[in-house]
C-alpha cells in the first residue's frame, strides 16, 4: 500500500464522509419524525390515517432503497416533481427508515401493559396526557436498542446514494478506482471511513442494550 | 399512458427481459439464503458453545457484518480479490459469496437467540436423562428452536431479495439494469419511459417481497 | 351524613356474558365499604366500572351530585372525583416517587409544582417514605410501592378512594404496612370502597360489608362483626367457610 496515495486521497474521502453523514443524519431525523407520527396514529387507531400508515409501511418495507431512490430521482421528474439529488437522498432514506421506526416504536408501545394506561387514566389524565407523559417515555426507552439498530441499518443503506450521483463514500471509491486503479488503497480507505461513521454508533448500541432497558431507571 | 412510458414495456420482449432481470436477483437470493440457513444453523450452535476463542472469532465476524454495508463487502470481494490474489471471480459468485457471508451471520445470530431463549433447565433435564451434548441439541433443543426460526428465516429471504438490487453496481444485469437499458433504448421514442418502467420495477419488487413477508408475519403469529 | 356515591341498576356485560347485574349501592361521606366475594364474582370489575375503565351497559352512577349514565362519555370526569389503587401498584417506572405523585396534580389539576411537592412530601412523611422521594419504583419493596400508589391517589384529593385487592400481590410481611396506612386513612374520615381477600382486615375496617357473588349483591351488612360470625344467606356462609381449615 502506498502511503502517499492514501494521504492524497484522504481529503476526498473526508468530504465524502461529511456529505454521507449530512444526508444520513437528516434522513434519520426524518425517519424518527415519521416513526413517532406513524406509531401515534396506529396507537390511537385514527381512522383513514391508520390505513394509509399501514400501506406506507408495507410498500417501503417490501422494496429496496435503491429502487425507491431510482423512482424518486428518475421517475418523478417525468410527472413534474423535480428534486435535487441531496433532497432525494434525505427523502428516500427518511421514508424507508420511517417504515422501520414506526414498527420499532409501535412494538415498544405495545410492550407497555394496558394497566399502566389505566392507572394514568384513573388519576384523571386524558388519553393524550397519558400517551405523552406515561406511555411514550417508557416505550421509547424500551425501543432504544431497536432504534439504534435502525440507525445503523440506515447509515449502511446510505451506500446506495452513489447511484443517484451523490458524491458519497461509495461514489468516491468507485470514481478513484476507475480513474487511477489504486484499488487496494481505495478499498482500504472505504472501510476505514465506514468504520469511522458506524463504529461509534455500534458501540453506543451495545452499551445502551446492556444498560437502558425497561426497569433500569434508577441504576 | 403513452406519455408515461408504460407502452415501452409492451414493445418487443421488453417486459420479458425485465422479468428475466428480476429472476437473476431472485436466483442469487435463493442460493444465498439456502447457504445462509445451512451454515447459519452451524454458526448459531457454535456461538452457544462456551469456547472463548470461538466466541471471540465469531464476535468479530458478526461485528464486521453488522457494521460494513453489503455494498462495501461486494466491492472488496469483487474488485479487491482480483487485485490482491489475481482471482478472476465472476460477479455472480462474488454476490453469492457476500450475501451468504452476511446471511450466515444474520441467521447464526437468530439461531443463537432462539437457542438462548430455551430455558437452561431443558438442557439440564436432557443431561439428567443421560443424553450427551450432541443428542441434547439434536433431539431437544433444535426442534424447539425451529418453529421460532422459520418465520425469521422467511424474513431473511425478503431482505436478501431487496439487498440483491445492489448487484447492478458490480455489473450484473438484473432488473434495474434491464430497466435502465430499456429506458435508454427508447429515449427518443418515449422520453418519459423512466416513469413507467421504474414504477413497474418498484411494483415487481413489491409483488415478490410482500407475499413472502406476509407469510412470515402469519407464521410468527400462529406459532407465537 | 350526605350521600357521596349512588349506583343504580348498574349492568356490565362482556359480550353476552353478564358480569354485573342490577347493582344498587349508595355510599355516604366518610363511610368505609368493603366488598368481598369469591374470585370471578365481579368485584374488581365493579370498581373498574366506577372509574370508567369499563364501559357499563345500563344504569347510572352519581358521584357528588354528578350523574353519569350508561354509554355517556362524561364517565371520565368521574375519575377526578374517584381515586383508584391497583393490585399491581402501577407506579410509572420511568419517574421517581415524587414525580409519580405530582404528575397528575400538575397536568390534570394544573396545580403549581411547588405546592404539589409540598403536599406530596407531607403525605409521604405520613406513610414514612419521605426519604425515598427520589427513588425509582424498582428500588422499592412491594409494600413501599403500594404506599406510594396510595399517596399518588390521595394527592388528587378524590372524594372516594377505590382499593382493588391492594395487598394481593404483596409478600405476607408487607401486607401489614399497607393495611396500617389504609386504617389510618379510614380513621381520618376518608370515604373508601375496598375489594379485599383479607377477612380479618375487612372486619376491622368496614362500616359496611357487601357480599358479591355471581355478579349480584347477595348480602349487605352494616355490622361487620356479626356478618363474619353469622351471615344470613347460605351463599355467604359457604364462602366464609372456605377460609376455615377445620
Amino acid at each position: 500500500m502506498d502511503i502517499d496515495i492514501l494521504k492524497s486521497y484522504i481529503p476526498l474521502y473526508k468530504d465524502a464522509l461529511f456529505l454521507t453523514m449530512k444526508i444520513g443524519w437528516q434522513g434519520i431525523l426524518l425517519s424518527l419524525v415519521l416513526g413517532l407520527a406513524g406509531a401515534a396514529i396506529l396507537h390511537f387507531r385514527i381512522p383513514v390515517l391508520k390505513a394509509i400508515t399501514g400501506i406506507y409501511i408495507e410498500i417501503f418495507r417490501n422494496t429496496p432503497l435503491l429502487v425507491q431512490l431510482f423512482f424518486i430521482y428518475f421517475a418523478l421528474p417525468k410527472v413534474g416533481i423535480r428534486i435535487t439529488a441531496e433532497t432525494c437522498g434525505v427523502l428516500g432514506l427518511g421514508l424507508l427508515g420511517g417504515a422501520y421506526m414506526i414498527e420499532t416504536i409501535r412494538s415498544g408501545l405495545e410492550s407497555i401493559p394496558v394497566i399502566q394506561t389505566e392507572s394514568a387514566l384513573s388519576l384523571g389524565m386524558t388519553k393524550e396526557q397519558t400517551f405523552i407523559h406515561v406511555i411514550l417515555p417508557q416505550a421509547i426507552s424500551m425501543s432504544v436498542p431497536g432504534l439504534l439498530a435502525n440507525v445503523i441499518f440506515l447509515l449502511k443503506e446510505t451506500s446506495v446514494f452513489s447511484t443517484i450521483s451523490l458524491m458519497d463514500l461509495m461514489f468516491t471509491a468507485k470514481d478513484l478506482i476507475g480513474m487511477y486503479a489504486k484499488t487496494i488503497e481505495c478499498l482500504f480507505l472505504l472501510v476505514v471511513f465506514y468504520l469511522i461513521m458506524l463504529l461509534p454508533v455500534s458501540i453506543l448500541g451495545s452499551i445502551v442494550e446492556r444498560r437502558m432497558r425497561y426497569g433500569q431507571f434508577g441504576d | 399512458m403513452a406519455n408515461l412510458g408504460i407502452d415501452v414495456l409492451f414493445k418487443g420482449t421488453n417486459f420479458l427481459r425485465l422479468l428475466q432481470g428480476l429472476w437473476v436477483s431472485v436466483e442469487i437470493s435463493l442460493v444465498s439464503v439456502a447457504i445462509s440457513i445451512l451454515l447459519g444453523l452451524v454458526v448459531g450452535v457454535l456461538m452457544t458453545l462456551n469456547k472463548l476463542w470461538l466466541k471471540a472469532i465469531l464476535k468479530i465476524y458478526l461485528e464486521i457484518v453488522r457494521i460494513m454495508p453489503q455494498m462495501v463487502l461486494l466491492f472488496i470481494v469483487y474488485f479487491g480479490t482480483t487485485r490482491v490474489f489475481g482471482w478472476d471471480i465472476t460477479a455472480e459468485a462474488a454476490a453469492i459469496f457476500v450475501f451468504s457471508f452476511w446471511g450466515v451471520a444474520e441467521m447464526g445470530d437468530l439461531v443463537r437467540g432462539s437457542i438462548k431463549s430455551i430455558p437452561k433447565i431443558q438442557f439440564e433435564s436432557a443431561y439428567a436423562l443421560g443424553m450427551d451434548k450432541k443428542q441434547t441439541y439434536f433431539y431437544i433443543i433444535l426442534p424447539q428452536t425451529i418453529r421460532r426460526l422459520i418465520p425469521l428465516s422467511i424474513n431473511l429471504i425478503t431482505r436478501m431479495i431487496k439487498t440483491t438490487s445492489l448487484v447492478m453496481m458490480i455489473g450484473i444485469v438484473e432488473v434495474l439494469k434491464v430497466a435502465q437499458q430499456i429506458i435508454e433504448a427508447n429515449r427518443k421514442a418515449s422520453p418519459n419511459a423512466a416513469f413507467g418502467v421504474f414504477a413497474v420495477v418498484f411494483l415487481l419488487y413489491f409483488i415478490v417481497c410482500w407475499p413472502i413477508s406476509r407469510l412470515a408475519v402469519y407464521l410468527e403469529k400462529r406459532w407465537a | 351524613m350526605s350521600e357521596l356515591l349512588k349506583v343504580t341498576h348498574l349492568q356490565k356485560k362482556f359480550g353476552d356474558n353478564v358480569v354485573l347485574k342490577d347493582i344498587n349501592l349508595s355510599v355516604k361521606k366518610g363511610e368505609v365499604v368493603v366488598i368481598i366475594g369469591p374470585s370471578g364474582c365481579g368485584k374488581s370489575t365493579f370498581l373498574r366500572c366506577l372509574n370508567g375503565l369499563e364501559e357499563i351497559q345500563d344504569g347510572v352512577i352519581v358521584v357528588d351530585g354528578l350523574p353519569v349514565e350508561a354509554g355517556k362519555r362524561e364517565i371520565t370526569k368521574l375519575r377526578q372525583k374517584i381515586g383508584m389503587v391497583f393490585q399491581s401498584y402501577e407506579l410509572f417506572p420511568h419517574k421517581t416517587v415524587l414525580e409519580n405523585i405530582i404528575l397528575a396534580p400538575m397536568k390534570v389539576q394544573k396545580r403549581s409544582k411547588d405546592e404539589a411537592i409540598k403536599e406530596a412530601l407531607e403525605l409521604l412523611d405520613k406513610v414514612g417514605l419521605v426519604d425515598k422521594k427520589d427513588y425509582y419504583p424498582r428500588q422499592l419493596s412491594g409494600g413501599q410501592k403500594q404506599r406510594v400508589a396510595i399517596v399518588r391517589a390521595l394527592l388528587m384529593h378524590p372524594d372516594i378512594l377505590l382499593f382493588d385487592e391492594v395487598t394481593a400481590a404483596l409478600d405476607p410481611e408487607m401486607v401489614h404496612e399497607v393495611l396500617e396506612t389504609m386504617l389510618s386513612l379510614a380513621k381520618s374520615g376518608s370515604t373508601m370502597l375496598i375489594v379485599t381477600h383479607e377477612m380479618s382486615f375487612a372486619r376491622a375496617i368496614a362500616d359496611r360489608i357487601i357480599f358479591l357473588d355471581k355478579g349480584e349483591i347477595v348480602e349487605e351488612s352494616s355490622d361487620a362483626k356479626s356478618f363474619f360470625i353469622k351471615p344470613t344467606t347460605e351463599r355467604a356462609k359457604k364462602f366464609l367457610k372456605t377460609f376455615d381449615y377445620e
